[in-house]
């Protein structure tokens, strides 16, 4: 079992939401954030005083999969998410150690789906 | 102290009293405050009798609801900023300020003397920055003068709702100026300031057309030029709802418009008379706006499933709009008959924009043009001639003459805005382009244009 987790631009949340459920992947969390990288911040004012933003908004969506999903996964969360510009995000993907239904308790690869 | 302060202001209330027959304070202790401010009045005053003083509660009348009229900027400001994206919240509000700024200086300069000074039919031709001005009403030139600046500010503000969330803001200050400036005021000579509507009894109380159907054509125009948001519409036909960020900010919008129309409709009597034409109106302007409100309330909730709170304001916005112009010549009844029927043109006027692709964030066509162009008919249909209208309307047996001169007016008021206001946004664009580009649409106005985000510390799940 993995964790994918995918930092992107939030105007492409909807693209790759959309992408993911083409790929039947119907179970995932989306939260909000904010995070510096490539891009770096930018200069906004107020009331005429200059100030670094140095941290942009960003969406996280997590998903957890068993590993014959990984790949299909990862790649609508590509094709939603990839413009070819600074700023796109990073997919991080890690080892899962285990799962819970909280509905059943049913436990491992079998809450997953 | 007390009681010393007391007699000397009662004492002070009889000489005031025996000077102005009419307004005689009698024997109420506790009136003996107002007697002291009475008795320190100038002298001028005094001198002036009953006269000056009915100019004077006139005056008062009027300029209480020019401010009743300068709040619903506030409304309007309120509303858009509920109707849109958190991420365009800062840029619209900026547009609603500096649009009344704007249309205060325009109207000081060029506004008032093109709409009330005598010219030809089409504009007036002196007065410009009020010199040599003179007020078209029985109250002094000043609050006549503010009263009528701030439903110039009404006419400009609307626009902003209709092509929010994409218009760049340097386009938006050049339009707000051009339109209060020039094109109202134009319009408004027609019907207010003696032109050729007014010479045909075109009736139009209170600006069911000359306000907003002038902002409401604009806006058409202006959005259909622009273009829509990204996302509204997609290739294969679809049409995507792009909800408003704040149902509670839209709805203190609409609740601050509401009681300002009662000025907006009432204070355009100008006068308090005996008080029986500004209760009628008030009375009309509130039945209105609550049955526009059910209507377009039961609309959504049979036909789209649910009471849907858009709608909802969109309606008595609807009925408000509705009612403008024939505020004064309807009674009571045929005020709920106006703002239902409103309703329903409200809601078929959204879906029809939906139709031919053109995207009204805040539905300022639908709610101010097609309702105006409506309520401007209404007055053809219901309007009575003891209340004050030239002829009877249709319903009561005086036949479609008045219907036709309100259809002429509404529509040749709603052409000559929508083709000058046009050509203002076809100019603006070739000179320095009317909306943003597709990057900054996308993070939102306010990053781009203002460089400030609306709820800093606030975490907005959109983009």
């Amino acid at each position: 079992m993995k964790l994918i987790t995918a930092l992107i631009q939030p105007e492409v949340l909807p693209k790759v939401q959309e992408e993911l459920f083409a790929a039947q992947i119907g179970k995932f969390s989306i939260t909000a954030g904010v995070g510096h990288g490539t891009q770096k911040g930018y200069e906004a004012q107020f009331r005429g005083i200059q100030t670094q933003v140095d941290v942009l908004k960003r969406v996280r969506v997590d998903v957890a999969v068993n590993e014959d999903f990984v790949e299909r996964t990862v790649s609508a969360i590509l094709r939603g998410a990839q413009t070819g510009k600074a700023g796109d995000g990073k997919i991080l993907i890690t080892d899962l150690h285990d799962c819970v239904r909280i509905r059943t308790g049913d436990r491992g690869s079998q809450a997953i789906g | 102290m007390i009681g010393r302060f007391l007699s000397s202001a009662f004492r002070s209330s009889d000489r005031a009293a025996a000077r102005r027959p009419r307004l005689r304070l009698g024997p109420a202790l506790a009136l003996g405050l107002f007697a002291a401010l009475f008795a320190a009045e100038p002298a001028s005053a005094q001198e002036g009798g009953p006269a000056a003083h009915a100019v004077g509660l006139d005056t008062l009348f009027v300029l209480l609801s020019a401010f009743l009229v300068f709040l619903m900027q506030c409304g309007f400001g309120m509303l858009e900023a509920g109707f849109i994206r958190a991420k365009n919240t800062s840029n619209i509000l900026t547009k609603n300020f500096l649009d009344y700024c704007l249309a205060s200086l325009g109207f000081f300069i060029f506004g008032y003397a093109l709409m009330f000074s005598e010219g030809n039919a089409f504009f007036g031709t002196s007065g410009f920055l009020l010199i040599g001005a003179e007020s078209a009403a029985d109250v002094p030139l000043w609050a006549f003068w503010l009263f009528q600046a701030a439903f110039c500010g009404a006419a400009a503000t609307i626009v902003a709702g209709g092509m929010a969330e994409r218009m760049k803001f340097t386009a938006y200050l050049a339009y707000s100026f051009i339109i209060s400036a020039f094109v109202y005021p134009i319009v408004g000579h027609w019907t207010w300031g003696g032109g050729w509507l007014a010479q045909l009894d075109f009736f139009d109380f209170a600006g069911s057309t000359v306000v907003h159907l002038t902002g409401g054509a604009t806006a058409l125009v202006g959005a259909w030029i622009l273009g829509p948001r990204l996302g509204r519409f997609t290739p294969d036909g679809k049409v995507n709802a792009i909800p408003g960020h704040s149902v509670p900010l839209a709805s203190l919008g609409v609740f601050i418009l509401w009681f300002g129309w009662f000025g907006f409709n009432a204070g355009s009597n100008l006068a308090v008379g005996d008080g029986e034409v500004i209760s009628l109106i008030a009375v009309n302007t509130n039945l209105a706006a609550a049955s526009g409100a059910v209507t377009t309330t039961l609309i959504s909730w049979i036909v789209f499933g649910k009471p849907d709170l858009f709608f909802t304001m969109n309606g008595a916005l609807a009925g408000l709009v509705s009612v403008t112009a024939p505020c004064a010549v309807v009674s009571p009844s045929a005020s709920i008959w106006i703002g239902a029927a409103g309703g329903f043109v409200v809601v078929l006027a959204v879906k029809f924009l939906d139709a031919i692709r053109v995207d009204d964030p805040c539905g300022a066509f639908p709610v101010h043009g097609a309702c105006g162009i409506w309520g401007t008919l209404a007055v053809g249909l219901w309007g009575r001639e003891p209340l004050g209208l030239a002829r009877e309307g249709l319903f009561y047996g005086g036949g479609f003459e008045q219907l036709g001169i309100q259809a002429l007016g509404t529509f040749s008021t709603g052409l000559f805005v929508a083709i000058s206001m046009g050509l203002v946004f076809l100019t603006i664009k070739s000179l320095f382009g009317l909306r943003v580009s597709r990057q900054e649409e996308i993070r939102g106005l306010d990053e781009n244009e203002h460089g400030m985000e609306s709820y800093t510390g606030f975490q907005i799940l959109s983009s």
